[in-house]
């Protein structure tokens, strides 16, 4: 079938990895901050849901924590295995934040493990304040990682000539161009996905008619007001990265929009499909928004694919990943903010419509389905750089035989994971009924009221 | 102290931690799993799970901590051990997955799920195996390199009685430093009938574990004669080790002075481990890579030792704090506390 080429497998290994370790890890960020979020909420407003519901995100959350952990250690140690050059380099000029994220994870780690066992032996507040180094070290680490997929995109801090480097200087090589509008987007990514993806399951549980419905309306209001903070935050700072890759990686957003030829008052592309000859069809066109999200200013002249020597041009496809991501992001908006309008005070009695619930099930998924493409975005948009500017991924894939038999072993690994996982947290809210739990809890005595 | 010695000892620190908490949890997967189909789950099973359940993600912290020191501290590392180590370190990664899932959904999810179990208890004993191969491989003569190319020589490496001298050892040191650690918490939880149990695993597995180590020290004195001088040079700590190994096991034995006892474990793998990697140096990959050679550049080599300081200021008190509430805490390590909510 496939020739063997260790770096087509090496590439596809690293893809499938990270694309299964990314949903754990999204999760991992974001959803500590939404148990403070309902903890802190339950205290503040003395209401006992709002602690139970903490509690049984955290529960589910310890499920998603562990496949996120040994995924998290695989691709830590598939970068030297699948690409030893690059990380002979990466090991001179970036080992700081790699250093320093272990830190961040075992802190995480600790924390987080007495968090879970301490609900009856701390008071309400004080055990809240034990969720924030777990939520500081859960962004701490994604902030550090994230600063050394920065350095890919631009690197900096370090001198190389014959293959040896030389005048290093690791703090500039971590806060490098990319990473502030690098390390915010995916943090507020993040948080936005996890509240989105709470915000599913609490419209599951009110479009199945089972269940305390009160329990679920507040977890979806709570979950639904953070995730439009979110999504707005994260949209705004995606403008600061399109000015940022208009500035420093211009090949990536020229391919992403289909942008040719170098131009003032540059049109942007939304959609449509590329033709052989480069047309571009069904396409729609919006005059200066190109400019305007480069430069903001309509006469901002926009770096073209003119430009960019051929062999050194990011596949184009990435256009599709590029309007994926946009879209959704904008569509969980207008979802979010139609939620809170209609359910806002004055017509509380009325139950939200079914459609709209159902629509808010899928912007869960949905939004996880956006982080793949913003990823997929950012990773084959630089192509077919490993280092920009320093080293090509072929240049640094393992020369290793027998990638072929791992991609094959791993992917059946996370086919296992995944479809364990799917059935333990299943199993695990069927078990533990919310209106029983609340009785256990105190907070009514019999069997609550339905609506 | 050089940058680079202090460097290696760090790692070596870390690599030391990871043994000794991952060898509690392995070994006390396979007993709680061993407690299942024989019958003794109801006794052993929950004084394991007590001390594991909130510990269980910092353990794999140590591994990856060594693994991106060892990277970042020495660079080439990378390049050699990266190329060659392709298909058992894929392999090890692959257990390593399984079992970390596993106890999740063993513990938190499907409480009675035999097969969950089985594969967390099985895989822990496989982990070992698979990772104590690296030391091999670090003695050399097993990695090749030929015209700029690195290829791991598997016939030279399943062919070696070193290779499999180690990996008896680290499954057997496995047992036995889980065995003696559930020892000291089933008698701190007062709970008799698990120490029982847990005892009779401790004294069965620490004379395996001596014989292991012996066949271990007459292996290496064939396999890498220079470096088996240098061990002989130091071989007042292993004799120190020898020691602590026999009053720990006494102390198990005599049923008294527990903490005592594993304290003396502790010590006796130290000796060994740290005489052991002493005389290794100043090799990490013999004959290619060495310490003073392979060393990163100074700035970042200064970057990672400040970051490493920095890092213990916060990580210290959090293990404190970690331990006294789960292993030095009376009331809950003998379950009158409330378990997770």
């Amino acid at each position: 079938m496939f020739h063997y080429d260790p770096v087509l497998y090496s590439r596809i290994l690293t893809e499938v990895t990270l694309a299964f370790h990314i949903i754990f890890a999204t999760i991992g960020v974001g959803v500590p901050v939404m148990i403070a979020l309902a903890e802190w909420t339950g205290i503040r407003k003395n209401d006992r849901y709002y602690t139970l519901l903490a509690r049984r995100w955290a529960r589910g959350f310890v499920i998603t924590v562990a496949i996120g952990v040994v995924t998290g250690t695989a691709i830590g140690l598939q970068l030297s295995l699948l690409w030893p050059s690059f990380m002979e380099i990466a090991g001179q000029a970036i080992a700081l934040p790699l250093f320093m994220e272990t830190f961040a994870f075992f802190v995480e780690a600790i924390f987080l493990g007495i968090y879970l066992y301490t609900w009856d032996r701390f008071k309400p507040k004080r055990h809240l304040m034990l969720l924030i180094p777990v939520a500081i070290g859960s962004s701490a680490s994604a902030f550090f990682i994230t600063t050394v997929n920065a350095f890919m995109n631009t690197p900096q801090g370090f001198t190389l000539e014959n293959g040896k480097i030389t005048n290093v200087d690791p703090i500039a090589a971590m806060f490098n161009p990319a990473t502030p509008t690098k390390v915010s987007h995916v943090l507020a990514s993040a948080y936005m996905t996890s509240a989105f993806i709470l915000a599913a399951i609490a419209a599951f549980s009110l479009l199945r008619r089972k269940g305390d419905r009160l329990y679920a309306k507040k977890a979806l209001k709570l979950t639904i007001t953070a995730g439009l903070v979110f999504a707005l935050a994260t949209a705004a700072i995606g403008d600061l990265s399109g000015k940022f890759l208009a500035a420093y990686q211009p090949e990536k957003l020229a391919a992403a929009e289909w942008h040719f030829e170098t131009q003032t008052k540059a049109p942007l592309v939304y959609g449509g499909i590329l033709t052989e000859d480069k047309e571009i069809k069904y396409g729609l066109k919006i005059p200066f928004a190109l400019s305007i999200l480069a430069g903001s200013n309509p006469d901002f002249e926009v770096k073209g694919l003119d430009q960019i020597p051929d062999e050194l041009e990011p596949p184009l496809y990435v256009h599709y990943f590029f309007d994926g991501m946009v879209t959704i992001g904008m569509f969980t908006i207008v979802i979010a903010a139609l939620y809170l309008w209609l359910s806002r005070s004055k017509r509380a009695s009325k139950p939200a419509p079914r459609w709209l619930l159902r629509v808010i099930v899928a912007c869960g998924p949905l939004s996880m389905i956006g982080i793949w493409l913003g990823w997929f975005y950012a990773e084959v948009g630089r192509q077919p750089w490993i280092l920009r500017g320093y080293m090509k991924v072929a240049e640094a894939a393992t020369t290793s035989a027998h990638v072929d038999t791992m991609l094959l072993l791993f992917c059946l690994l996370y086919l296992v994971l995944g479809l364990t996982a799917i059935k333990v947290l299943s199993k695990l809210f069927k078990n533990n009924d919310v209106a029983d739990e609340l009785i256990a809890f105190g907070v009514f005595e019999k069997r609550g009221p339905l609506e | 102290m050089n940058l680079e010695l202090l460097g290696i000892t760090v790692l070596w620190v870390f690599l030391f931690g990871y043994l000794i908490v991952a060898s509690i949890d392995f070994g006390a997967g396979f007993f709680s799993y061993y407690s299942v189909i024989t019958g003794s789950k109801n006794i052993t099973h929950r004084i394991i799970e007590r001390y594991l359940s909130p510990v269980w993600e910092v353990t794999n912290v140590f591994l990856v901590f060594f693994y991106i020191g060892l990277v970042g501290f020495f660079p080439e590392t990378a390049r050699y051990y990266g190329t060659a180590l392709l298909v058992p370190g894929s392999l090890a990664l692959i257990l390593l997955a399984l079992r970390g899932s596993y106890y999740a959904f063993s513990t938190y999810g499907s409480k009675d799920n035999q097969w969950y179990m089985l594969i967390y208890g099985a895989t822990g004993l496989l982990i070992p195996a698979a990772l104590s191969t690296v030391l091999a491989i670090s003695e050399g003569g097993l990695i090749v390199e030929t015209a700029g190319t690195i290829t791991l020589d598997w016939s030279a490496l399943l062919g070696s009685v070193y290779t499999w001298s180690v990996v008896l050892l680290a499954i057997v040191s496995v047992l036995y430093i889980s065995a003696m650690f559930l020892a000291y918490y089933a008698h701190k939880a007062k709970d008799k009938a698990a120490f029982e149990i847990v005892r009779g695993y401790a004294l069965f597995w620490s004379a395996p574990t001596i014989l292991a180590s012996v066949l271990v020290f007459f292996a290496i004195s064939r396999h890498n004669p220079e470096h088996f001088t240098k061990m002989l040079d130091l071989a007042w700590m292993f004799v120190i080790s020898f020691l602590c190994f026999l009053i720990a096991v006494y102390a198990v034995w005599k049923k008294r002075h527990l903490g005592l006892g594993f304290t003396f474990v502790l010590l006796q793998f130290a000796f060994a481990f740290f005489g052991y990697g002493a005389s290794h140096l100043p090799y990490i990959l013999y004959p290619y890579i060495t310490i003073h050679e392979n060393f990163t550049n100074p700035a970042m080599g200064t970057a990672l030792i400040i970051a490493f300081i920095a890092g213990l200021l916060i990580l210290i008190p959090s293990l404190v704090l970690l331990m006294r509430l789960f292993l030095f805490d009376a009331s809950y390590v003998q379950g009158n506390r409330d378990k997770k909510g």
